[in-house]
């Protein structure tokens, strides 16, 4: 199948794909990073000029900025963590024989396809609301006092709406791995003495490997662009606690007009996005070439 | 009409050399096998001929044009493929038209030429089903189908049978040279089971790590295997091969004697030995004899029932006309 | 094989799962329940369940306030447009991949793959000059090719997976029936990879649907989808929980109901056909 004549056409198929996505990141990338050299700010379009470092300082040394790199870990490896263990543990009940499968499966699979500002709101008003919202309410009912989750908690508030957009996802591919799953290896197990417990630990969980590992990998995807979510439910707050650096280079670019610091704290967050990049894409390639 | 030659084809992979330089003739209208252990370059050298692989030096010619260069399409040649390569997604009728589609040939003269080849192959009543309906003898008569209605310089066949279980293969086997008979266009038939080559071929290419070991009519590689290796491939069962002092007798470093050469007696002979395992097919008896002191073990061929058992001794004599004789670089003497 | 079951084993499975589906779709089920209240016993305490004025009043209110067909057909052509765009330029690059691999061919994807993580925000303020230089800015046209853009090393990576499992022989065969590259890939190829396309076509349909960041910072009024009508609704009609609700149910009712009709071919996509 390789001949030199498919070999260049091969090329030439392959090179709008590459090209377009070529210029998509490097464009805006150069852009930002002249930009990020620049004093550019909208509301002073007077001064103008080249000030070296002076936005990255800026930046970086701004007392959200390290409260952003924490939030944001947090934000991704709590969704991870709450998604991997709860996806697992309903693909496991939903694999056993039941009445209404598809009906189950309907209902579980539906949040995914909640559009973000969407979620944010239900959760925000209806569920979160410490006055009429829905937990407000179950909490007076029992005589306790309505919790301010965005008040009180806004980070875990915004992972746990943002494990509920994505917990389907995560259930549906590892029940689609666990599916695909021989009986007869399981049922060998058994035979070898293995209890349900060892089943699931050494024969499941190992089959389970590369389907946890793609759900890691798009869900960090889009993970560390969650924005949407952030804006229309805390802003950022109460003060930085729920600011990721997401939010916090959007920030600087809508809220304060600062081009110049917005483009460093960009070219931050893509040097942060591409360590994370190359770390998840070194294991995981490995693991997707097997 | 349908002549290839082959001059200097090379192909090589990065570094390694899959097909040295090499040459060959094949003439219009032959059927010409290629046969050899698996990787041995054949389905390389074929798909060097089909256009699916560049050759890294050298020239193919068809009908005497220089084709060395030209897309598969344009060498006017049709193949069929191991896995029969299908459309599963079109009917019989469609995949039997397609390369006409391909060509703009009109409908009513596409139409004409599927009907022509389906009746010619026993597809009449199978026309309007996909392949996925099919059976594996279907499945490999409508991929025939498929390259006859081009009409091409020469078919290309590669092992074409291997997925077919045993009986249709023989089937398919008489189907194929049958069609060759009635077409007399150029076949190229790859496959690695010396049965199907002795008995389909005109000419056979034995082929081993991409050098032709020789080239000659089924019965001229019977009776005269230019080097051990075709001793050992065509024929079956395999030639005995033995060495030392016994080849030495007959002033060569190996010599070889077919299974259907050596007379077997339970008293009188040249060799003594004691029967293993035997084989009773009943047209034929075949002895594995052991403990002979020339090698492992021999074949022997005796003709329908034979009265001897597991543990007999025996005595076997070679027909000294029947003996080849090797070199110690393997080259018949 | 799977072993018999007993009743009531299955009984118990059966009361789990549904519980546990119900709890998970609850947010929604509340909230399209909610939609047909009346405003006041929407935020009525404690919560009323089904014993309550049932009516439309909302969804007309909310189609008077704001034209919901307006952003509703902006998302079908955002949407549909943006993924046939990716599915012209993907087919002939997973082609190339899966067919004539290289050396490089993995790294190839893992790169595409990696421009999904650059941040959005990194890049925002130089996209939103480049589509103020071009009149980009809230248009359809430039709506699309963002959206592809973005979604186009999945729709890559997709089909890649997909073609992989068709046998190269048989693209072999048309290419000695004398099929040209295009008819190669027209009539052979993406036929048998109908199921494959379709899977990444309503993956692509949902992930387009449901981009709520450049859809919204990059239009204003004519190129306005469904994710931009719900911002609106951030606040303070935000507190009029039930037209909310309304105007929730109708920006994620189509997609939800396909996502619903297509599951079996979704549930292949979901995996980026990476888990069979």
């Amino acid at each position: 199948m390789s001949t030199q004549a498919s070999r260049s056409a091969a090329r030439l198929m392959l090179s709008p794909a590459v090209l377009i996505l070529l210029v998509w990141m490097i464009v805006p990338l150069v852009l930002t990073l002249w930009f990020s050299f620049q004093r550019y700010n909208l509301l002073t379009p007077d001064r103008s000029g080249f000030i070296g470092f002076a936005n990255y300082a800026e930046f970086v040394t701004s007392p959200a900025f390290w409260l952003a790199i924490l939030n944001t870990l947090l934000l991704v490896l709590g969704v991870l963590v709450i998604t991997v263990v709860g996806g697992i543990l309903i693909a496991l009940l939903i694999d056993q024989p039941l009445w209404g499968q598809g009906i189950v499966r309907i209902l579980v699979i539906s949040p995914f396809f909640i559009m973000p500002p969407v979620a944010a709101l239900i959760w925000k008003n209806m569920f979160f609301n410490p006055s009429n919202g829905l937990f407000a309410e179950a909490a007076k009912a029992i005589g306790m006092r309505p919790f301010d989750f965005l008040g009180q908690a806004p980070l875990a508030s915004i992972i746990l709406i943002v494990a509920w957009q994505w917990l389907p996802f995560a259930t549906l591919i590892l029940l689609t791995a666990l599916q695909s799953l021989d009986s007869e290896r399981l049922e060998a197990a058994e035979m070898d003495g293995a209890n349900a417990w060892n089943r699931f630990r050494f024969i499941m969980v190992p089959h389970l490997a590369r389907a946890i590992t793609v759900v890691v990998l798009i869900q960090t995807i889009f993970l560390l662009g969650i924005l949407v979510e952030i804006l229309v439910t805390t802003n950022g707050g109460p003060g930085n606690q729920s600011t990721t650096l997401t939010y916090l280079v959007y920030q600087e670019a809508i809220l304060s007009s600062d081009v110049g610091a917005a483009a460093a704290g960009g070219v931050v967050a893509v040097i942060l996005a591409n360590i994370v990049a190359v770390f998840l894409m070194r294991a995981i390639g490995n693991n997707l070439d097997s | 009409m349908g002549q290839i030659t082959l001059s200097g084809v090379t192909k090589r992979f990065g570094e390694t050399e899959v097909i040295p330089p090499l040459d060959l003739n094949i003439e219009d209208g032959e059927f010409v096998v290629f046969v050899g252990p698996s990787g041995c370059g054949k389905s390389t050298l074929l798909r060097l001929i089909a256009g699916l692989e560049d050759t890294t030096a050298g020239h193919i010619s068809i009908d005497g044009k220089d084709a060395t260069g030209l897309p598969p399409a344009k060498r006017g040649l049709a193949m069929v493929f191991q896995s029969y390569a299908l459309y599963p997604h079109m009917t019989v009728r469609k995949n039997i038209a397609f390369p006409l589609r391909m060509a703009g040939m009109a409908k009513d003269e596409q139409d004409r030429r599927v009907e022509a080849a389906a009746k010619v192959l026993n597809l009449t009543s199978y026309l309007d089903r996909r392949p996925g309906q099919l059976s594996g003898g279907q499945r490999q008569r409508v991929a025939i189908g498929r390259a006859i209605v081009r009409e091409p310089a020469a078919f290309l066949f590669d092992e074409p049978l291997s997925n077919l279980d045993a009986a249709l293969r023989v089937g398919m086997r008489l189907e194929i040279s049958e069609l060759h008979e009635r077409l007399k266009t150029t076949m190229i038939y790859v496959t690695h089971d010396q049965v199907e080559a002795m008995t389909m071929a005109d000419k056979i290419v034995v082929l081993n790590a991409g050098r032709i070991e020789q080239v000659g009519s089924p019965l001229e590689l019977y009776r005269t295997p230019r080097n051990l290796f075709v001793a050992g491939f065509i024929g079956s069962p395999r030639m005995n091969l033995i060495s030392g002092p016994e080849a030495a007798r007959f002033d060569a470093h190996t010599i070889g004697i077919r299974p259907e050469h050596i007379g077997v007696h339970p008293t009188l002979g040249d060799w003594r030995g004691v029967v293993g395992v035997s084989e009773h097919l009943g047209s034929d008896t075949f002895f594995h004899v052991h403990e002979t002191g020339l090698a492992e073990s021999l074949t022997v061929r005796a003709g329908g029932e034979v009265p001897i058992r597991h543990g007999d001794t025996v005595f076997l004599t070679p027909d000294a006309s029947k003996i080849h004789r090797f070199d110690q670089n393997g080259l018949r003497l | 094989m799977a072993r018999a079951v007993s009743t009531s084993r299955k009984a118990v499975n059966t009361a789990l799962a549904w519980g546990v589906a119900l709890l998970i779709a609850f947010p929604i089920l509340w909230t399209f329940l909610t939609s047909f209240k009346p405003e006041p016993q929407a935020v009525a305490s404690p919560p009323v369940w089904f014993g309550f004025d049932w009516t439309v009043r909302n969804y007309v209110d909310v189609q008077n306030q704001r034209d919901y067909f307006d952003y509703f057909w902006n998302s079908v052509i955002l949407a549909l447009g943006s993924t046939a765009l990716g599915l012209v330029i993907a087919i002939p690059a997973a082609w190339s991949m899966a067919f004539v691999p290289g050396r490089r061919t993995k790294d190839l994807l893992m790169w595409m793959l990696s421009t999904k993580m650059m941040p959005g925000v990194a890049v925002l303020v130089p996209i939103y000059l480049i589509f103020i230089q071009l009149g980009l800015l809230d248009t359809r046209i430039g709506l699309v090719v963002v959206l592809m853009l973005i979604n186009l090393p999945i729709i890559v990576w997709m089909l890649y997976t997909y073609f992989r499992e068709i046998p190269g022989e048989i693209l072999e065969a048309a290419r000695m029936d004398g099929a040209s590259l295009g008819r190669e890939i027209l009539y052979v190829l993406t036929p048998m990879a109908i199921p494959g396309i379709a899977s990444t076509v309503l993956l692509n349909i949902i992930l387009a649907w449901n981009e709520a960041f450049w859809t919204i910072v990059l239009t204003t009024t004519n190129a306005a989808p469904l994710t931009k009508f719900i911002s609106g609704f951030s606040s303070p009609q935000g507190l009029f929980y039930a037209k909310l609700s309304a105007a929730s149910t109708m920006a994620i009712a189509p997609i939800l109901i396909m996502g619903w009709f297509s599951q079996k071919q979704l549930v292949r996509g979901l995996t980026f056909g990476a888990v069979k």
